[in-house]
């Protein structure tokens, strides 16, 4: 299968190890990964900024850049929920709507793409460690990714998987909420971090970045010693 | 009035946020009303199903209000109940302050009703010479209290014991005691003088049933049957929205508020009240009087897209699940609603301008679109909210900010350009980071900045693959 990759801004230029994983993990199950370098941000931030003149402008670059995709692949659950949930009513009484939908419904995000579209949920991964799973809201809620990310854990060999308690609350990132509302923010954090020292796990695993972004910058503010990854990159651990 | 409520609102969520306690509090109240939630959608065959269904009713229903709302009036007043509409708060005030001096009434009243806060009218029968009393527990403790409700469901949530004692002590002169029981044994003793005392019931309404044309309140201590029994006028006042077709709906949708709300199978009194006192029956008011308000519903029902905030049973559950309530508690907000529903619905009723903030004070969890009985898609409508500001008033420095962004997002180049400058402009940040000259102060004063990688994915991409790939 030929593979697009859309890679979200944040991860391009923070995190771009989560990149090459998930081309390393395509490419080793035979398939071939293209990434048009014309890609930049799926418009998300001006978007839920309630700008949407402005995120339409930014969404109509990508959907020039992969409307000729087959499929759309992302480590991101709230990039992809924004390509697939939130493109068709952006472009709603519009001449791209018809588009917007096409490129969307093409869009998967990663951990999706590999159990649901590719049927893989042993990747033969190895990476040794105690470690909690945090689900991003939008993956889990918009994209309705739960077990998909799980499954793979579970197939990897030396991994301890240890769920939070409580699970699937937000980890107060939102976005730009996170500097309009930084106490609301930061306290939902908080929130997050205790439930993460709880578990007593060396490593937070998530499918997004941007909430491992402010999980991470809480936790090295806290003095936590736990480390955040992708799951691509536990998956890549051992290849 | 817009930086007021919002300043007000950052300035609590700021002092809020910072008292551990208070969110320890709310959090575990909160999350043990989760598991009790939980148990009551298990003895549902299918809650998705339930959800569907309930939606569907009242999808049905609110897209034909105008029949509904004609069969359910016809009905009543079939029975003697006197129907009145009210268009605005002012003018449901005025009703009730009518009826209230036209039968020479001094004591009144009240069982629990959001609307009647919604209103604001307690402060209007007292300024209307009238004495007012809450009979509703939590109620009853922040009206001595002198502060709003904190919760729709849940008034008193935020209190503990002590300070419940505290207030009786204060304004009872009752003897300090702590325990639950003992407590709600001296409200009880004034409560009971109360109900005999009063001359006239107010409550409010949980279901309006159009093909009977009976009302439905639901509560958990029975105060509300005193409530609309004993006084000699009842009026019940309530929203436009609060219909359902049958009883058949009704039996859907009672315990699904109990079980979503409160976390109960089923609330503690379940009531239907048809109208006045008939010939020959022995308890009941001697008038009926119901008045339904629209202040800004059918404002709301012209609007598509957020049409389906219409469908709220006020059951509290989107606040419950609400990391946002959560941490800042129910009077952060200072609205009538709170939560998600309080942020998607005041400013349809308040103004948008002036109450816009609640709907940037979100993460877009989405906890609350999940979570409601009713399926109202809560967390979209804040995007609306935020979008329909932006068009009637569009802030200009963000503007500005976003136009830069836009320009750069579609130009690869610039793109390009403009983050090597942020990788240039790095460790120059560092130098400032977390102190008063940081630009990024709002992240890094609690959060350590991510770091750009030495190479973008992008770079890596060129390096190593472009040359296999053509694209």
């Amino acid at each position: 299968m030929k593979i697009t990759l859309f890679i979200p801004c944040f991860v391009d230029q923070f995190y771009p190890q989560v990149g090459v994983s998930v081309v390393k993990i395509l490419e080793k199950l035979g398939h071939t990964v293209e990434y048009p370098q014309a890609q930049t941000c799926c418009g998300q931030p001006a978007f839920n900024s309630g700008l949407w003149d402005e995120a339409r402008s930014v969404a109509e670059h990508a959907l020039e850049v992969f409307k000729s995709a087959e499929v759309i692949v992302t480590p991101s659950g709230s990039c992809g929920a924004m390509m697939r949930v939130f493109y068709p009513q952006l472009f709603a009484g519009t001449p791209r709507h018809d588009l917007a939908k096409t490129v969307g419904s093409k869009v998967f995000e990663f951990s999706e793409f590999l159990v649901r579209k590719l049927g893989v949920g042993d990747l033969g991964a190895e990476f040794k460690g105690r470690a909690t799973f945090h689900d991003g809201c939008h993956g889990l809620r918009e994209l309705g990714i739960k077990d998909e990310p799980r499954q793979l854990l579970r197939h990897v060999r030396g991994l301890e998987l240890i769920e939070m308690d409580p699970p699937e609350v937000c980890c107060g990132f939102g976005g730009t909420f996170a500097v309009k509302f930084p106490m609301i923010s930061t306290a939902m954090g908080e929130g997050k971090c205790q439930a993460i020292a709880d578990t007593k796990a060396d490593y937070v695993i998530s499918l997004d970045s941007s909430c491992l972004m402010h999980i991470q910058g809480l936790l090295e503010r806290q003095g936590r010693n736990v480390r955040c990854l992708h799951l691509a990159e536990v998956l890549a651990g051992s290849l | 009035m817009s930086t007021t409520a919002a300043v007000q609102f950052k300035s609590q969520a700021r002092r809020l946020t910072a008292d551990l306690e208070h969110r320890q509090w709310i959090f575990k109240a909160l999350r043990g009303y989760e598991t009790k939630r939980d148990e009551c959608k298990a003895r549902f065959q299918n809650w998705e199903a339930a959800r569907q269904a309930a939606a569907e009713i009242k999808h049905d229903t609110i897209n034909h209000l105008d029949r509904y709302l004609e069969q359910f009036v016809h009905h009543l007043e079939s029975r003697g109940a006197k129907v009145h509409w009210a268009a605005d708060a002012r003018a449901a005030r005025e009703i009730i302050l009518d009826i209230a001096r036209q039968n020479q009434v001094r004591f009144i009243i009240k069982s629990k009703s959001m609307t009647s806060e919604e209103i604001h009218l307690n402060e209007a029968l007292e300024q209307g010479g009238f004495e007012v009393f809450e009979s509703d527990l939590g109620e009853y403790i922040v009206q001595l209290r002198g502060e709003p409700p904190y919760h729709i469901v849940f008034p008193a949530m935020h209190l503990k014991r002590g300070q419940i004692s505290e207030v009786f002590q204060k304004k009872l002169q009752a003897e300090p005691v702590t325990d639950p029981e003992a407590l709600t044994m001296i409200a009880r003793r004034v409560m009971r003088q109360k109900f005999c005392q009063a001359d006239m019931g107010i409550s409010g309404v949980n279901f309006g049933v159009a093909e009977n044309g009976m009302i439905a309140i639901t509560e958990n201590e029975g105060n509300a049957r005193l409530t609309t029994n004993l006084p000699r006028i009842h009026v019940a006042l309530m929203g436009i929205e609060k219909l359902v077709r049958t009883m058949d709906d009704l039996a859907l949708l009672w315990p699904m508020l109990a079980t979503a709300g409160a976390g109960q199978w089923l609330t503690g009194y379940n009531t239907l009240y048809g109208g006045p006192r008939m010939t020959g029956e022995s308890d009941g008011p001697e008038q009926f009087h119901v008045v339904l308000l629209d202040n800004g519903r059918t404002r709301l029902l012209a609007d598509v897209e957020q049409r389906d905030v219409l469908h709220c049973i006020r059951c509290g559950a989107c606040l419950n699940v609400c990391p946002i309530f959560r941490n800042v508690g129910g009077h952060t907000y200072g609205t009538t609603y709170q939560g998600p529903i309080g942020s998607v619905l005041t400013p349809h009723l308040r103004g948008l301008q002036d109450w816009k903030h609640l709907s940037y004070a979100s993460s877009l969890c989405g906890a609350c679109s999940e979570t409601c009985p009713v399926k109202i898609d809560l967390a979209h409508h804040l995007l609306h909210n935020r979008r329909n500001a932006v068009k009637a008033n569009p802030p200009l420095m963000e503007r500005l900010a976003f136009a830069g962004f836009k320009v750069m997002m579609r130009h690869p180049a610039l793109y390009q350009i403009g983050m090597t400058l942020g990788r240039w402009l790095q460790p120059l940040h560092k130098l400032v980071q977390g102190t008063a000259l940081d630009p990024a102060r709002a992240w890094t004063r609690t959060r350590q900045a991510p770091r750009f990688a030495g190479e973008s994915f992008h770079q890596w991409w060129k390096k190593n693959r472009s040359n296999r790939s053509e694209s």
